[in-house]
């Protein structure tokens, strides 16, 4: 192990491994094997939304049109930004620059809570005009099958925000840790972990966003 | 963890008290654990098999009404496959030996390892919450739309398999990592023991399938209870659609559950008989091969579902192909057999009842992958029979015949030999008098899942509920005698069986670290010939 610097604090490697590089090794491949797992997850989320769309095209033509394109693409841009802070704050750890990986993550943090305010004015939007799975849709539209729609949108953002959601608590926890110096060129690992958790997360938006808003 | 302290005395003991066992991180001891949960959940789900073919005695109403009766076989299906069988061998046995036989220390992920058996435990909990409140009577399959209807405790349930899905989700991810990167050294990929790469090939399934039946039954709850409309025709949506996925997931985990069988048979049989394992390659690379087929051969639930003629075909074709892989290890185990020095103890009868039954379960796989034939059989008493022999006939007798092999150099002690062999003929008498007689019932047309029947099936139902009562007496015989060795039992040597992989080379049972000195590996698992030469 390094030797100790005044700022940072030591990582002992767990008893089951010989060296740091085979735990960051294992960690990491254990991350991808998660976000595998993630993908096929979400991926029956796109499965039902392709047969479903196949099923009725004109009905998600229509029923799109009362989702706003210009609050989505906010949004997206909120994700992109954050998904570049994440990158540059991993980038902090790994050259032990502290103070730039604190301010990266509070970054990351504040465009995940923008973008979960807007899902909020959204959602309440969506409720108020009855635009909800078919128990309590009342919304006005010229397909009998809009509710179907309107129940895979909350349920594939839904699910996607819970991630973002899960995504922030994360970033909260490396920043607590980053403070006490717990990250630094030689031990970075849960950073990096978080860092990849967090692309997914973005790069699931990417898909849903078209997906969703931008079918008219 | 403070190994240095404790490295005087077994897993077991040191250190002790209830607090160590139940935050330990020591694969071991989570082994222990979950094959305590794994063999309850093995009796509860049996107690449910005794009961219903106890009702199916006679036609019509024997002890229970229709619906207790769709909620026995609901129930038995549930905790079969989600509680016991898809966990058995991983989580248990697995995780007690995966990381001994790669000379690790521990799994990659200790910490994720207890998390995984805690969800477990909570999964259970909410199967329990389940089968108090009303339990359930849509089947194992949970198939919509009568799965939305049903007023039975559908939710509960659905989230018990949910949770489940993510404790094996984990497990496997787990076994993944340490087999990749915590190998001890010269422990090459051709030499692991074929149990591991068995372990392995089931993991990836475990990670890749798991998840979409965790959606499923996540759309499956979340249309329950808002209406989503994606599997109600009444809505809009396609029941079709939840059988798809449904399937997606539920074909890769027959092979979730046989293959890990798979690995244990490789090891009994070359220990038995201390030879070489025929086709080492063939045999550990068959294992990948069937796991990625397993992942194209799902629509083979859905020939009568109304799925175009064309996908039955080509699911057809794929279904005959995954037998290929299967037979290269029934071959190889045989020939391996042949000019063996063969042992007939209880570990390997297992094995041989292994190989005997899971060809019958096969071969009948075979029968129903044909089209024609198909439409003729399913849903009928031969797709029963069939799973069994697979499942049971496969996959519990190499659980039973792993958990004998490796009951010495878990607890340290030895079971009464004869007392097994006993057990064993009762096991494989009453298996068979159970579901040999439901192939000529499904031949003739007894419909799977029916509370009642025609007059002229009766004898041959009562005779399959006859070999559950000898099965049954069998397995008490098992539960008695291995019970008693944990505290009568002879003190088990190191190596009781004369086999060569790493755990032998530990006392019995193991310290918590595994071992003293790093090992390091210079011989391939079965190399009995070399083994000799170099002694020699």
């Amino acid at each position: 192990m390094s030797q100790k610097e005044a700022v940072f604090s030591d990582h002992h490697i767990a008893h089951h491994f010989d060296t740091a590089e085979q735990e960051f090794d294992s960690a990491k491949l254990g991350m991808w094997l998660f976000l595998g797992q993630e993908l096929l997850f979400f991926g029956g989320v796109f499965v039902v939304y392709t047969v479903f769309r196949n099923f009725y095209p004109e009905m998600f033509i229509d029923a799109n049109k009362h989702l706003s394109w210009k609050i989505g693409s906010v949004n997206t841009i909120f994700l992109i930004v954050s998904s570049f802070t994440m990158a540059i704050g991993v980038r902090s750890a790994q050259t032990s620059k502290k103070n730039v990986l604190i301010l990266c993550m509070i970054l990351t943090f504040l465009f995940a809570a923008g973008f979960m305010v807007n899902k909020y004015f959204e959602y309440n939007e969506k409720i108020m005009h009855g635009f909800l799975p078919s128990k309590w849709f009342s919304g006005e539209g010229h397909f009998e099958t809009m509710h179907i729609f309107f129940g895979l949108y909350f349920f594939a953002t839904g699910l996607h925000g819970l991630h973002v959601l899960v995504g922030m608590g994360l970033i909260a926890w490396i920043i607590w840790r980053a403070q006490k110096g717990h990250f630094h060129a030689q031990y970075y690992t849960p950073v990096e972990l978080v860092g990849l958790y967090w692309h997914l997360v973005d790069l699931i938006w990417i898909f849903l966003f078209p997906l969703f808003y931008l079918i008219g | 963890m403070q190994a240095t302290a404790q490295s005087h005395g077994s897993y077991l003991t040191h250190p002790a008290g209830i607090r160590s066992w139940l935050l330990t991180f020591d694969h071991k001891r989570i082994g222990i654990m979950y094959l305590t949960f794994i063999v309850l959940a093995f009796f509860l789900g049996g107690l449910f098999a005794v009961l219903l073919r106890l009702e199916l005695l006679h036609p019509g109403k024997d002890f229970f009404d229709a619906k207790t009766y769709n909620q026995l076989f609901t129930l038995h299906g549930a905790i079969m496959v989600f509680m016991f069988i898809i966990p058995s061998i991983p989580a248990s046995l697995g995780n007690l030996f995966l990381p001994i036989l790669l000379g690790a220390k521990d799994v990659a992920f200790p910490r994720i390892n207890l998390l995984s058996f805690y969800l477990y435990v909570l999964g259970a909990g909410f199967a329990f919450y389940s089968l108090i409140s009303g339990a359930v009577d849509t089947g194992w399959t949970f198939y919509a739309p009568y799965s939305l209807q049903s007023s039975t405790s559908t939710i509960s349930m659905t989230t018990a398999v949910f949770i489940l899905g993510f404790s094996s989700i984990l497990t496997g991810l787990n076994f993944i990592v340490t087999t990749h990167k915590l190998r001890a050294a010269g422990m090459t990929w051709y030499k692991m023991p074929l149990f591991i790469w068995a372990l392995y090939s089931t993991a990836i399934l475990q990670v890749l399938a798991t998840p979409v039946l965790a959606i499923t039954l996540l759309l499956l709850i979340i249309e329950k209870v808002t209406g989503l409309g994606i599997f109600n025709p009444a809505l809009g949506g396609d029941p079709v659609l939840f059988q798809h996925f449904f399937w997606f997931y539920s074909h890769p985990a027959v092979y979730i559950m046989i293959l890990p069988g798979m690995g244990i048979m490789s090891e009994l049989v070359t220990t038995f008989c201390k030879k070489q394992i025929f086709g080492y390659k063939l045999v550990a690379w068959s294992s990948v091969a069937i796991a990625i087929i397993s992942f194209l051969v799902w629509g083979h639930h859905m020939f009568v579902s109304g799925q175009s003629e064309y996908s039955n075909f080509l699911f057809s074709i794929l279904t005959f192909l995954v037998a290929v892989p299967s037979a290269i290890k029934i071959y190889n185990w045989v020939s391996t057999m042949y000019k063996g020095t063969i042992d007939l103890a209880s570990p390997f009868l297992y094995a041989l009842a292994f190989i005997f039954l899971f060809t019958v379960g096969g071969f009948t796989g075979i029968v129903l992958a044909a089209l024609s034939v198909d439409i003729h059989l399913h849903d009928t008493y031969y797709v029963v029979a069939h799973f069994h022999y697979v499942m049971m006939g496969g996959t519990v007798m190499a659980f039973i015949g792993g958990l004998h092999y490796w009951w010495p150099k878990i607890f340290g002690k030895m079971f009464n030999e004869f007392w097994a062999k006993i057990a064993w003929f009762f096991v494989f008498v009453g298996f068979n008098m159970v579901f040999f007689t439901q192939f000529f019932l499904g031949n003739k047309g007894m419909p799977r899942r029916y509370y009642s029947y025609i007059d002229e099936f009766q004898p041959l139902h009562a005779f399959s509920t006859y070999g559950s009562w000898v099965l049954g007496l069998g397995f008490v015989i098992m539960g008695i005698y291995l019970f008693y060795s944990l505290w009568r039992g002879k003190p088990a040597p190191a190596n009781p069986w004369g086999g060569l992989t790493l755990e032998w080379t530990l006392p019995s049972p193991p310290k918590h670290e595994n071992f003293e000195n790093p090992p390091k590996v210079e011989f391939g698992p079965y190399d009995y010939d070399k083994i000799k030469a170099a002694t020699v």
